[in-house]
């Protein structure tokens, strides 16, 4: 059984009478324990307000959430205020971008994760701060006894993200999602964060929920990776599958339009015409369709439906249309290991 | 027979930033060194990218370079004349041969005026144009070179996305007919899928208006695509400068050695095959730098001499490629 | 791709329809979504229409009093001839409060164009010169600041005597530095800006990109606050008129004075002090709502 299963999740924004944007819709996944899943997608996908959706920290007022989210058997939308504190932090846990936001610039690093032993475990003063101490030196932070007492205004960008990561394991959750936790790092940083969430992962077996828009980074972390466009799934593969043989035209393009560092540099890049605002709603067609290289009449005539990409039933694609496979090879009709 | 003389040179530059304290009467009390020595020349036609992570002075390079801040010292050279400390009338006519472009698509365009008005500002500027016919004829090419509708020009900057927005400040830059263009970062805030329209864009430019651009970005991959020659920046000094292709097939800098290996690419075989340099540590800071060779403190192959107290130039090691480490030679062999 | 391509690319722009126009046209959107804009602005209507027409819509001369009506501990309430009645000299209520009405928006529009203009200016100069003129001008301002601007009223009427123009230079001046401070607090954040520096880098001059950028730009939080000091200015008007600091005529209808003759009867008639004192609530009411409701249009960060 997974350890979460988002079905047609549905999130509206309202806006008054008759003017409201669906930011999610539709979208459906799921993952097992101990599993590191990546959802990936540009700005206005969705992504974040999925991740806000599932732990149910979205504003209540003129925000509609529906569909089910079942966690670890229990169903948390529609859960009792009580019911959903008792899951944040303890067994589901959320790492955010900003980490000079997210954390409460007025506490210490070390209160704000004693605070979260304190609230689900009961621990008492003394063995919640040997805990934290513990928790800082488990993430890296070198001279943590010292570092345990500082505000987050006295930590580098790193260190506060690796900060934030403490506090998110302090409970060992079974669930860890990140909301784009190295976006607003340099890269040299990005890859210790990197490197600290893979090693923190196997070690916790805690399954990871990635959020990013950065495809590299999921190359190298995520073992299953989502694409959403425009509040929904459009492709989910393994990630070998998916960037070996990406087969909806978004992902294909997004790849295509990347320059890498280990390909010869040389011919122009290959850019999605058009831009994320460009979009019709899924209910008339394919969302992507104004922006799609490979559109055909069947895509605005209503939404396409997810499904197997030809004979590999482990990579869906929601496309009528989709990027045909270059030839086949022998691994390519095996399912992964 | 002598090359020609380089668009823009860049000599001993350096740009402190005073720390005082004091509420009425200002104490000097330190510096931020941002810029602490920087060489840099550019060819005409050439497309220079400077590289390097948050604090390493490359923004600031750029800003020193169009004299948008004071310096501290060193000279900048632009087609022969030394502008250094051009003041008045004659740096005003000179700004229309360089111009910048601008990270942020949000804040770079001031959000009370029209998309018109603000591509005729230039010209109104420098007399270049009488309003009217004329004014408008040429803003309407403008939005034509960059890709945007002639209707753009009547509506304001918050009705566009990122993309767009950039597309304009493109044009802004473009009005003047610059030799020299500065690119800060200028698609770093966009969408990864509208990043490669305007890196093509940027491209069909340099081409059609033989410009010649400084592009100033942390992102290597889009950098090594766009660049003729690449230098990176450790804090506030160059580490590597390199023609494109070779600095990433054979960086010679630890620390290039190190931002390579630490870049994501979108494919999961290579990144299980890659083998990560991980820098212990966070970037110093600029107002306290580490002696010697700025990067020590994090270099995984800082070798027990020389590394500490003396700070290394730049060295010509391959045709072309500079490098400014002590033992570059010896850690050819040692690397992955 | 090719610069055609990238025309092509650029697909229609589609436009939110209530996103086109210039900057004051979205704000004055969002103020017509915000339901307390509307009442807010409903009431600095009403209030300015009631002040530029009293004289067609009182019934009555607010000066003349019919005594033969008033006897000890009887003043008429509200009645047929007399909607919110007589006062204690028998004159109608009702036109009163009307004409009060053009003395409060006379006062606060008066004191308050004076004092925002010297600020406004004080603080331009500030902002855009900065070095040594802006330290002396900004220290200028904090010793204005550090007067109590009761105890500058009852100077300003000391020396001038006691009339409405002391009132209204005695809000004109404590306006002085507040408007000065912020006009150059916000300039000094324009100052900043990318957009700021994009000018310089085109070669435009330093007295137009402080004219035609960064003033402008500027402004936003300088009209809050004038909305704002606009009621404050009808408030401190009624506290002096209250104090006796006002007009030294006794005919004039102004409220905080209506107020202050009215104590003694707020036993036997407390709707002589009633009416006056919902009339200056609900006037700087609106002006707050207005004010408020400009200040989240606004604001930047509620912008999507």
């Amino acid at each position: 059984m997974s350890l979460l299963a988002v079905t047609d999740l549905t999130v509206t924004f309202g806006r008054g009478r008759g003017r409201s944007t669906l930011a999610v819709d539709g979208l459906s996944f799921s993952l097992d324990e101990g599993e590191t899943v990546g959802i990936v997608g540009e700005s206005g996908c969705g992504k974040s307000v999925t991740a806000l959706a599932i732990l149910g920290l979205l504003p209540r007022r003129r925000v509609t959430v529906d569909g089910s989210v079942v966690f670890d058997g229990r169903e948390l939308l529609g859960a009792s205020e009580a019911e959903l504190r008792r899951v944040r932090g303890r067994e589901i846990a959320m790492v955010f971008q900003d980490p000079m936001t997210s954390l409460n610039p007025v506490l210490t690093i070390g209160r704000q994760i004693t605070e979260v032993l304190e609230r689900h475990f009961g621990t008492n003063k003394t063995d919640a701060r040997t805990e934290a101490v513990r928790l800082l030196q488990q993430v890296g932070i070198p001279d943590a006894a010292r570092r345990v007492q500082e505000y987050p205004h006295q930590l580098s960008g790193g260190m506060r993200q690796r900060a934030m990561i403490a506090i998110a394991l302090a409970c060992q959750p079974k669930l860890l999602i990140a909301d784009e936790p190295t976006t607003a790092l340099d890269v040299t940083i990005q890859a210790q964060i990197l490197e600290l969430l893979r090693e923190l992962v196997v070690e916790s077996n805690t399954a990871l929920v990635l959020i990013t828009h950065d495809l590299g980074v999921v190359a190298g972390l995520c073992e299953t990776v989502f694409v959403l466009y425009a509040g929904r799934l459009v492709e989910a593969a393994p990630r070998h599958d998916l960037f070996a043989r990406a087969r909806h035209p978004y992902t294909a393009g997004l790849l295509a339009s990347v320059p890498r560092l280990d390909l010869p540099k040389g011919e122009p890049l290959h850019p999605i015409k058009g831009s994320p605002r460009d979009t019709i709603p899924w209910a008339e067609g394919c969302a992507f369709a104004p922006r799609c290289p490979r559109e055909v009449p069947p895509c605005r005539t209503g939404p396409p439906p997810l499904g197997p990409a030809g004979d590999e039933w482990w990579h869906q694609v929601r496309c009528v249309n989709p990027v045909p496979v270059v030839s086949p090879t022998p691994s390519s009709t095996e399912p992964p290991s | 027979m002598t090359a020609p003389a380089p668009l823009l040179d860049v000599r001993g530059l350096q740009v402190h930033f005073p720390i005082t304290e004091g509420v009425v009467i200002e104490r000097r009390v330190g510096a931020v060194r941002a810029v602490d020595g920087v060489d840099l020349s550019v060819a005409k036609g050439e497309t220079l990218g400077l590289v390097g992570e948050s604090g390493c002075g490359k923004t600031t390079v750029g800003r020193a370079v169009l004299r948008l801040i004071p310096t501290t010292a060193g000279t900048v050279e632009f087609d022969g004349e030394d502008i250094t400390s051009l003041g008045g009338e004659r740096m005003r006519r000179l700004r229309r041969r360089m111009q910048m472009i601008f990270q942020d698509p949000y804040a770079s365009l001031d959000p009370r005026q029209s998309v018109g008005a603000i591509l005729a500002e230039p010209f109104r500027t420098h007399g270049l144009a009488t309003k009217g016919t004329s004014m408008e004829a040429r803003v309407r090419e403008l939005l034509d070179v960059v890709g945007l509708p002639a209707n753009a020009a009547s509506r304001y900057p918050h009705e566009f996305s990122g993309g767009q927005r950039q597309r304009v400040g493109i044009a802004r830059a473009l009005a003047l007919n610059p030799d020299l263009i500065i690119a800060d970062e200028p698609v770093s805030a966009l969408d990864v899928s509208i990043q490669a329209q305007i890196v093509n864009l940027l491209e069909d430019l340099q081409e059609r208006f033989g410009l010649t651009y400084v592009v100033i970005a942390h992102d290597l991959a889009v950098v090594r695509h766009i660049s003729d020659r690449v230098a990176v920046m450790y804090l506030g000094r160059i580490a590597e400068v390199a023609p494109a292709q070779d600095l990433y097939d054979h960086p010679l800098h630890p620390y290039t050695v190190a931002l390579l290996s630490a870049i994501p690419i979108p494919d999961p075989e290579v990144e299980e095959a890659r083998e990560r340099i991980i820098l212990a540590g966070d970037l110093p800071s600029p107002a306290d730098p580490p002696s010697g060779c700025r990067f020590h403190t994090r270099c995984p192959f800082r070798q027990p001499t020389r590394c500490h107290d003396e700070v290394p130039e730049l060295r010509e090691l391959r045709p072309g490629h500079t490098v400014a480490c002590h033992w570059a030679e010896k850690l050819e062999g040692l690397r992955p | 791709m090719s610069l055609a391509e990238a025309q092509a690319a650029e697909l229609t722009l589609e436009l939110e329809p209530d996103e086109a126009g210039g900057r004051w046209r979205q704000v004055l959107r969002r103020m017509a979504r915000n339901p307390l804009a509307i009442v807010g602005a409903g009431l600095v209507l009403l209030f300015v229409l009631v002040a530029l027409l009293a004289p067609v819509l009182a019934p009555y001369k607010p000066t003349v009093g019919d005594l033969s009506r008033i006897r000890p501990g009887y003043i008429p309430g509200p009645s047929a001839h007399h909607w919110l009645g007589l006062d204690q000299l028998g004159r109608d209520e009702l036109s009163r409060i009307l004409y009060g009405a053009r003395y409060s928006l006379l006062i606060g529009v008066v004191s308050l164009a004076i004092g925002a203009s010297v600020g406004i200016f004080v603080g331009a100069t500030a902002g855009a010169f900065g070095g040594w003129v802006d330290n002396l001008l900004m220290r200028l301002m904090d010793i204005m600041l550090a007067i109590p601007g009761l105890l500058f009223a009852i100077a300003v009427a000391a020396l001038l005597g006691r009339s409405l123009r002391s009132v209204m230079i005695a809000i004109a001046v404590v306006n002085v530095p507040i408007f000065a401070r912020l006009l150059r607090a916000s300039m000094l954040s324009q100052r900043e800006s990318d957009y700021v520096l994009a000018a310089r880098s085109l070669g435009v001059r330093r007295g137009r990109i402080v004219t035609q950028h960064i003033l402008p730009n500027s402004m936003a939080p300088v009209i809050v606050q004038g909305t704002l000091a606009l009621a404050t200015a009808i408030i401190d008007a009624a506290g002096l008129a209250f104090l006796g600091l006002g007009s030294a005529d006794p005919a004039v209808p102004e409220w905080g004075r209506m107020l202050a003759e009215t104590q003694r009867f707020l036993q036997s008639s407390p709707q002589l002090a009633f009416f006056p004192g919902a009339a200056i609530v609900l006037s700087v009411l609106g002006f707050n709502l207005v004010g408020d409701a400009l200040r989240e249009a606004l604001d930047p960060k509620l912008r999507r």
